[in-house]
C-alpha cells in the first residue's frame, strides 16, 4: 500500500523507520491486548468456552467492538471444532489473519486529480479529534515528497482555529488561504481552490471546523463544501479523511456513518495513537463501513505521521516484524 | 445522549415482560443483552462484569418476591446499581472557597478533550452564581491555544490574564518554567483585581508523557488548587480507565467534566471514570455555546439511561431562561385577547433561549408520547425557527394582530420579504392556528408546563 500510494521510498531505511514508529505507537496497545491474549492462551492445548469468552473480552477491551469481537471468536471456535484441538499459536494466527483480513478488505485507493487540477483533500471530524495537527503533519509529508501544497482555513467557527493552522503553515512553509472568523467555509474553500488552480498547486488541504456528527445543520455545511469544490474541480474532493481520536470508543462507528453520509468520507486518519489507547475501533469501522485507515498519527512532532498498513499494524500489535510474518 | 443504550435496554426489558419471576434461565439472555448494551456503550468490560454479577445476585436473591414485575424489578436493580456506581443521587459541589483568594481550579486532560471550551463555560457558570472568575491559559505548546482562550474570554467578557511579557521573554524556549511563571503571576493578578476564582487552562497531555505530567504536578504544588478537574471526552472508549487512573494517581483529581455530551455517544465513560477514580462527575458539556455546561446529576443521567428522561433538567433550564414576568403577562393577555402572532414570535424567542433544540428534546423521556419527539431531535433544524421568525417579522403589525386578514397576495409579499416560499408561510400560519386552538382549551393553572409539552415545533412538518 505504501508503494502504490507514495512511490518507492526515497531514502534508505525509510521503511525501517516507519516500522519502528508503528511499533512504538502500538506498543501500548500491544501491552494491553497481546499480553492479555498471551496470558489467556498460556500453554493450553484446547479452546475452552472460558478461553473464548476471555478472548472476546480482550478484544472488546481494545475497543474492537462487541460484534467484531464476537465474529472473530466464532471463527476461532469453528477452527477449533474442525481441528479438534487448537494450540495457542494457532489461535493467535487465526486472530491475526482475521484482523488483517478485515483491515485490508476495506476501501479503495484514493483517486488522483486530473492533470492541471489540484488534488483536494478535505479533513473532517468531531471537535478535538486532531484535524489541524494532522493537517500540519500531512502537509510536511506531501512537501517531503516534492509536492506543492496550499492550506485552506475553512474552520471559521472555533476561536483561534485559523491562527492555529497558520502556525502549522509557518512551520511547514506553506501558504494558508484564510478569511476572517465567522466567514462562510465554502467561500474560503472557493478562494483556496481558485488560487491553487491559478498557481498550479498540487494539493489543497482543507481544515474544517470540528462538529459533532449529530448536528444536522453543520453536517449539511460539509455537503455544501463538497458541492462548492465540485464547481471548480468536478472530481473534487479527491479524498475526504475522517480524523478519529485513537481513544474513541464505539461511537467512532456512528461518526464514520454520519460523516460518510454527509461528506463522503473515503478514509480515516487515526490520531494520538501514542497513548495507551488501543485504536481497535478501526477494525470495526473497516468491517462495517468499508473504510480504510490511510494514516496514523503517533506523536506531536511534524513527521509523526505514517501511512497505515494493515499487515504491519497487526504484526506490530502482536510484536512481530514484517519479515518474520511474511 | 445515551439513546442507544436506552433503546437497547428497553428492548431487553420488553423481552422480559410476561415472565412470572426471575430465574437463572430467563435471566441469562437478558443479562447477556445488558452486557452487550453496556459494552457497546463503552463501559469498561471489567466494570460490566462486576455489574452483571451484582445484578444476577440481587435479582435471584431475596428480592425476587417483591410485587414488581420481573421487568420492573430488573430496571430497578440496574438503576440502583448504576446510581450506586455514579455515587448516589446528589449533584456534586464545586469547591471555590479559599482562605487566601483566589481559589484555583486546575483543568487537566488529554489533547482535544475540551479543556479550553470548558474553562470558559465554567467561568460563565461561576459568574452566574455571583463569583468573579479569572481565566489563564498555561498551554504554551499547542499552536494558538492561548489565543483561543483569549478570544473566548473576550466573547464572554471574562477577565483573563494573558501574560504577553512572560511569553515574549520566553520566546521559542517556552516550557515548564514559563508555565509556572504564568500561573503564579496570574494568581497575583487575580488577587489584585478582586477575582475570587482562577481557572487555569492547561495543555492537553498524554498520561504516559512523563515530562508533561511532571509539569502538571509542579503546577499543582505551586497553585495548591481547590479543584483539579479531569476533562474527558464522552466519546472515549475502553481507554478511559487508563487515562483517568493515571491522572488521578499523579494529581489526585477532585472531579470530572464529561464533554461533548450533546453527541450520540453512549457515555459509558461516565461509569468507567467514576468507578476507577472514585471522584464525582461534576459537570457535563452539552453544546458549543458558552452556557453549554450543566451540573451532572447522577439520578437524572441514570434516568436518561433507563428511558425516564430528564424532565427536571428541562424545567430547571426553562426556569433559568424564561422571563417569568413576561410569561405571567402573556397568560393574562391570552385570557382576554387570545394568542396573536406576536405572542407566537415571543414564544419562539423564549424557546431558542433554552439552548439548541435537539438538547431540549433529548431531555424529554424516551417513552410514551415523547418517543417520536426523541426521534425528531436529529432532524430539527435550528435555522428553521429563524425562518419562522423571519416570516412573522415580514408581516405588518395589523397582520400579526389579526391573522385572518392575511390573504393570497399578502402571503406572497410575506414570502418575498422573508426570503421563503408561500408554502412555508402557509405552514407557519397553519401551525399558528393550531396553537391558538390549543391555548384556548388549556386551563391557566398548569399553563407553562403544558405549553412546553404540547407545542409543535416549527421546524417539524
Amino acid at each position: 500500500m505504501i508503494q502504490t500510494l507514495f512511490g518507492t521510498p526515497k531514502k534508505p531505511g525509510f521503511f525501517e523507520r516507519i516500522q519502528e514508529k508503528m511499533s512504538d505507537a502500538v506498543q501500548k496497545t500491544k501491552d494491553n491486548l497481546v499480553n492479555r491474549v498471551d496470558e489467556i492462551l498460556g500453554n493450553r492445548t484446547e479452546v475452552s468456552p472460558e478461553l473464548l469468552r476471555q478472548l472476546e473480552a480482550a478484544l472488546i477491551g481494545a475497543d474492537v467492538g462487541a460484534r467484531t469481537a464476537a465474529e472473530i471468536v466464532t471463527k476461532v471456535r469453528q477452527r477449533a471444532e474442525q481441528d479438534q484441538t487448537t494450540g495457542a499459536g494457532q489461535v493467535r494466527q487465526i486472530i491475526k489473519d482475521e484482523l488483517v483480513r478485515i483491515l485490508e478488505a476495506a476501501g479503495v485507493p484514493p483517486q488522483s486529480a486530473p492533470a492541471g487540477d489540484p488534488f483536494v483533500l478535505l479533513m473532517v471530524g468531531v471537535n478535538g479529534a486532531g484535524k489541524t495537527t494532522s493537517i500540519g503533519k500531512l502537509t510536511q509529508r506531501y512537501k517531503n515528497e516534492g509536492n506543492s501544497v496550499l492550506l485552506c482555513a475553512a474552520d471559521t467557527f472555533r476561536a483561534a482555529a485559523i491562527e492555529q493552522l497558520e502556525v502549522w503553515g509557518k512551520r511547514t512553509g506553506t501558504e494558508v488561504i484564510r478569511q476572517k472568523q465567522g466567514a462562510d467555509p465554502s467561500a474560503v474553500l472557493f478562494d483556496a481552490i481558485s488560487a491553487a488552480k491559478a498557481r498550479g498547486i498540487d494539493f489543497v488541504i482543507v481544515d474544517t471546523a470540528g462538529r459533532l456528527h449529530t448536528k444536522t445543520n453543520l453536517m449539511q455545511e460539509l455537503s455544501k463544501m463538497r458541492r462548492t469544490a465540485q464547481r471548480l474541480v468536478p472530481s473534487a474532493p479527491h479524498e475526504t479523511l475522517l480524523v478519529l481520536d485513537a481513544t474513541t470508543g464505539q461511537n467512532g462507528l456512528q461518526q464514520a456513518r454520519q460523516f460518510t453520509e454527509a461528506a463522503g468520507v473515503t478514509g480515516l486518519v487515526v490520531s494520538k495513537l501514542d497513548g495507551t489507547a488501543r485504536g481497535g475501533i478501526v477494525v470495526a469501522i473497516a468491517r462495517e463501513m468499508n473504510l480504510p485507515v490511510r494514516y496514523v498519527g503517533t506523536g506531536e512532532k511534524l513527521d509523526d505521521m505514517i501511512p497505515f498498513d494493515a499487515r504491519q499494524f497487526v504484526d506490530a500489535l502482536f510484536g512481530e516484524d514484517r519479515a518474520s510474518a511474511a | 445522549m445515551f439513546e442507544t443504550l436506552s433503546d437497547k435496554l428497553q428492548r431487553v426489558f420488553k423481552n422480559l415482560r410476561g415472565e412470572g419471576r426471575l430465574t437463572e434461565e430467563n435471566m441469562g439472555p437478558t443479562l447477556e443483552e445488558i452486557r452487550l448494551a453496556l459494552l457497546e456503550a463503552d463501559v469498561n468490560h471489567q466494570i460490566v462484569d462486576d455489574l452483571l454479577g451484582h445484578i444476577r445476585q440481587r435479582a435471584l436473591g431475596t428480592e425476587v418476591m417483591t410485587s414488581l414485575s420481573p421487568a420492573e424489578q430488573v430496571v430497578k436493580i440496574l438503576r440502583d446499581e448504576l446510581l450506586g456506581l455514579l455515587g448516589g443521587g446528589d449533584a456534586a459541589r464545586l469547591n471555590v472557597k479559599a482562605s487566601q483568594p483566589p481559589a484555583v481550579i486546575l483543568m487537566a486532560g488529554l489533547q482535544g478533550s475540551g479543556k479550553t471550551t470548558t474553562s470558559t463555560k465554567l467561568a460563565v457558570w461561576l459568574r452566574k452564581r455571583g463569583h468573579r472568575p479569572m481565566l489563564v491559559s498555561v498551554d504554551v505548546y499547542r499552536p494558538a491555544a492561548r489565543d483561543q482562550l483569549a478570544v473566548l474570554a473576550k466573547e464572554t467578557s471574562t477577565p483573563i490574564f494573558v501574560g504577553e511579557q512572560i511569553m515574549e521573554k520566553a520566546g521559542e524556549a517556552a516550557g515548564t518554567a514559563t508555565v509556572l511563571e504564568l500561573a503564579k503571576t496570574a494568581r497575583r493578578e487575580a488577587f489584585s483585581n478582586g477575582c475570587d476564582v482562577l481557572i487555569v487552562d492547561t495543555a492537553g497531555r498524554l498520561h504516559v508523557d512523563e515530562s508533561l505530567m511532571s509539569e502538571m504536578r509542579q503546577l499543582k504544588q505551586t497553585l495548591n488548587p481547590g479543584e483539579i478537574l479531569f476533562v474527558a471526552d464522552a466519546m472515549i472508549g475502553q481507554d478511559a480507565v487508563h487515562s483517568a487512573q493515571a491522572f488521578h494517581q499523579q494529581l489526585s483529581i477532585t472531579g470530572v467534566v464529561l464533554t461533548k455530551m450533546d453527541g450520540d455517544s453512549r457515555g459509558g465513560a461516565a461509569l468507567s471514570i467514576r468507578r476507577i477514580t472514585g471522584q464525582p462527575i461534576k459537570f457535563i458539556g452539552i453544546s458549543e455555546r458558552p452556557d453549554g455546561l450543566d451540573v451532572f446529576h447522577p439520578d437524572r443521567i441514570v434516568g436518561r439511561i433507563l428511558g425516564m428522561g430528564d424532565i427536571l433538567g428541562l424545567i430547571e433550564r426553562a426556569e433559568e431562561v424564561v422571563d417569568k414576568k413576561k410569561a405571567a403577562e402573556l397568560e393574562k393577555k391570552l385570557r382576554t385577547d387570545g394568542f396573536t402572532l406576536d405572542d407566537f414570535r415571543d414564544q419562539l424567542r423564549q424557546i431558542r433561549k433554552l439552548g439548541p433544540l435537539e438538547n431540549v428534546l433529548k431531555m424529554l423521556p424516551r417513552i410514551g408520547p415523547f418517543q417520536d419527539m426523541q426521534k425528531m431531535s436529529g432532524q430539527v433544524d435550528e435555522k428553521q425557527i429563524g425562518r419562522v421568525e423571519a416570516i412573522i417579522n415580514s408581516m405588518t403589525a395589523e397582520e400579526r394582530q389579526h391573522h385572518q386578514v392575511i390573504n393570497g397576495s399578502r402571503r406572497k409579499r410575506i414570502a418575498q420579504g422573508s426570503g421563503t416560499s408561500v408554502q412555508e408561510v402557509n405552514q407557519v400560519l397553519k401551525q399558528y392556528v393550531q396553537m391558538r386552538k390549543m391555548f384556548k382549551s388549556v386551563s391557566s393553572s398548569s399553563f407553562m408546563s403544558r405549553r412546553l409539552m404540547n407545542m409543535r415545533l416549527p421546524g417539524q412538518q
